[in-house]
């Protein structure tokens, strides 16, 4: 962004009209500070997500070791024998996760490669935002959809209890398809016609310069679309605490009832836990795992973006 | 970027190459569909999840009272009013909030910011917070408004927690916007002698005011949808009134999924039927922006 800066000092020699009154600047240096201000709320947040988080997860931490924490396999901290092993939420997050992407990643690069390579302008310009609808449904919608529709449908063709990894996975996927399909379709647009097109004069067909051509040099934008798609699977919340059910276990049985970290938190928040109760704690001990993998995810993602962006001349 | 060589031996093949074109075009229109099913599939279930919504909940929908009464604890009596409510109300105060805050944010950082690495980490930060699970911050909710501002578990938690949910998108959509902004007006208008301010005032922010509308409706629809942060910060299942700013509140996805835990089947089609109110509203407030959209960029 080229900022303008108007101080050229050629008003001082011009007509008295057109002199700055002393107090413009004044009042321009007030608003700048309150704009600042303003920008510094976003790294504010950041700083309250941190320090908040991982002041109550150490608190956690002094009365749960990090080797019950890690090295565990149960986590019943609501039982009366306590378990605090994360690996079976962090289970139930990874297995619900892989569905998701094994719907999204498809759905979202087919739907990219139409929208860019196929459909007429027009077609594309009403087929798109039809496709980011699927973003704007709210998640809780996509939970009782899963719950409620495609649990029993799926139940007609392979025995599923009725909490589930593989139906919350599925529509989560869906939900998931647009964050793939758009970043990766702004990626596929961005790479110039030229390539394409010398890529025909060689003789190739359309469909060989997508997968030999375009997709490669787009390939960055790709990844980072997908990356995003699994941080986005990875802190998804109602979906999955509405039909992935309560169950933490160890299982990659897609077809049993499991529990992710998000719905976990979930179940026991409602902002009656007792601050300093041990639920309490669990609670941002969790979050602070579930903040470490999207942040991680998330930056991943955005370095990938812009560290490979391609640069076309 | 990746560099397509041709092979060297595809001249001594020439024949056999153009001999193959035929059914390499033919493989090129399979996969064609199958690209556009892969698009259509996602629509599908679109249309399978509306339908569903619909047959599910229109019957209770159009039950009298079903906007206007109170919840009941029977399946198909009461309505969902104080979720109504609380959800146009958190919308309002989301709004309030993230708009100035948004769109100051948004201005600093392209008129002002100069190129220093506390610029760059506010960028970087704002790209990361975009990314935080909601839930998250109802964490940070549960610990700033309910327990350190002493809010406890009330609408104003929810409001200040989704508006910081909202910001981050809210910045980006409005940075887009005051990018859109050609230079030459601000030349324009600095040739006048004004100050910066009052170009911005004057000029930059009405030029930008729908593309900065588009972003607010866009993460406004995405607030009124969010359940899991006010689950954190305490939003309740059931009410009997409309809540104030500082009393106990629901928001209409916390009363579809407090339908939905509900074991007696009845409120399964309760349920539908506030989705049918909630996705209303957010087709209502995505529409707009679409319009907006189209309105005013060409």
């Amino acid at each position: 962004m080229t900022s303008i800066n108007p101080q050229n000092g050629f008003h001082q020699n011009s007509r008295h009209i057109l002199e700055k009154h002393p107090s413009e600047d004044i009042q321009d240096k007030i608003v700048a500070t309150i704009l600042f201000g303003c920008a510094l709320v976003s790294v504010l947040t950041t700083f309250g997500i941190v320090m908040i988080i991982f002041q109550v997860a150490f608190e956690f931490f002094q009365k749960v070791s990090f080797a019950q924490f890690f090295l565990d396999t149960k986590w019943t901290p609501l039982f009366a024998e306590q378990h605090f092993g994360i690996w079976p939420l962090i289970n139930g997050t990874f297995l619900t996760t892989v569905i998701a992407m094994a719907v999204a990643i498809p759905l979202g690069l087919s739907s990219a490669i139409y929208l860019s390579e196929y459909a007429q302008p027009k077609v594309a310009a009403i087929l798109r935002p039809a496709m980011e609808l699927l973003a704007g449904i709210p998640t809780v919608v996509y939970g009782y959809f899963a719950l409620l529709f495609v649990t029993p449908l799926l139940r007609n063709i392979i025995p599923l209890e009725i909490f589930n990894a593989l139906s919350a996975g599925l529509m989560m996927g869906i939900m998931i398809t647009p964050t793939v399909g758009s970043i990766s379709l702004d990626a596929i647009r961005s790479v110039p016609r030229s390539l394409r097109e010398g890529a025909y004069a060689l003789g190739i067909t359309k469909l060989e310069s997508i997968f030999r051509v375009v997709l490669p040099a787009a390939l960055s934008g790709i990844i980072a679309s997908i990356i995003l798609g699994i941080s986005r699977a990875v802190g998804e919340t109602m979906t999955v605490l509405i039909a992935a059910g309560q169950q933490p276990k160890l299982t990659v049985n897609f077809a049993e009832s499991i529990e992710t970290m998000t719905a976990y938190m979930a179940q026991i928040s409602g902002g009656d836990s007792p601050r300093g109760s041990l639920n309490f704690q669990t609670l941002y001990a969790v979050g602070a795992v579930l903040f470490l993998i999207t942040l991680i995810l998330n930056i991943i993602s955005y370095w990938i973006s812009n560290r490979f962006k391609e640069k076309y001349e | 970027m990746a560099t397509i060589y041709p092979r060297d031996d595809s001249h001594n093949s020439v024949v056999e190459f153009l001999d193959n074109v035929d059914k390499r075009e033919k493989i090129g229109k399979i996969f064609e569909i199958l690209f556009l099913l892969g698009l259509l599939i996602g629509l599908f279930v679109l249309a399978l999840l509306l339908f569903d919504v619909l047959r599910d909940g229109l019957g209770r929908f159009l039950t009298p009272g079903f906007l206007t009464e109170t919840p009941s604890r029977f399946p198909d009596q009461g309505g969902i009013r104080p979720a109504i409510v609380s959800s146009v109300l958190l919308g309002v105060v989301v709004i309030l909030i993230t708009v100035p805050i948004g769109v100051g944010a948004a201005l600093y950082l392209e008129e002002y910011a100069p190129k220093t690495w506390w610029a760059a980490i506010i960028e970087i930060n704002i790209s990361n917070l975009a990314g935080v699970p909601s839930i998250v911050y109802g964490l940070l909710g549960l610990g700033v408004f309910n327990y350190l501002l002493g809010f406890g578990p009330t609408l104003i938690s929810g409001a200040l927690t989704l508006s910081l949910l909202s910001l981050p998108v809210i910045i980006v959509t409005a940075r887009e916007a005051i990018r859109a902004v050609p230079d030459s007006l601000r030349y324009a208008s600095y040739g006048l002698g004004v100050t910066k301010w009052q170009t911005l005032s004057n000029h930059v922010i009405p030029y930008a005011i729908p593309g900065i509308f588009t972003g607010v409706i866009i993460s406004v629809s995405r607030a009124i949808g969010d359940a899991a942060s006010l689950i954190v910060v305490g939003a309740v299942g059931f009410l009997t009134f409309n809540p104030g700013l500082f009393q106990r509140f629901m928001a209409l996805p916390i009363q579809i999924y407090s339908y939905i835990t509900r074991p007696e089947p009845g409120f399964a089609n309760a349920a539908a039927a506030t989705i049918i109110v909630l996705i209303l509203l957010v087709l209502a407030l995505n529409g707009l922006a679409i319009y907006i959209r189209q309105r005013f960029y060409h």
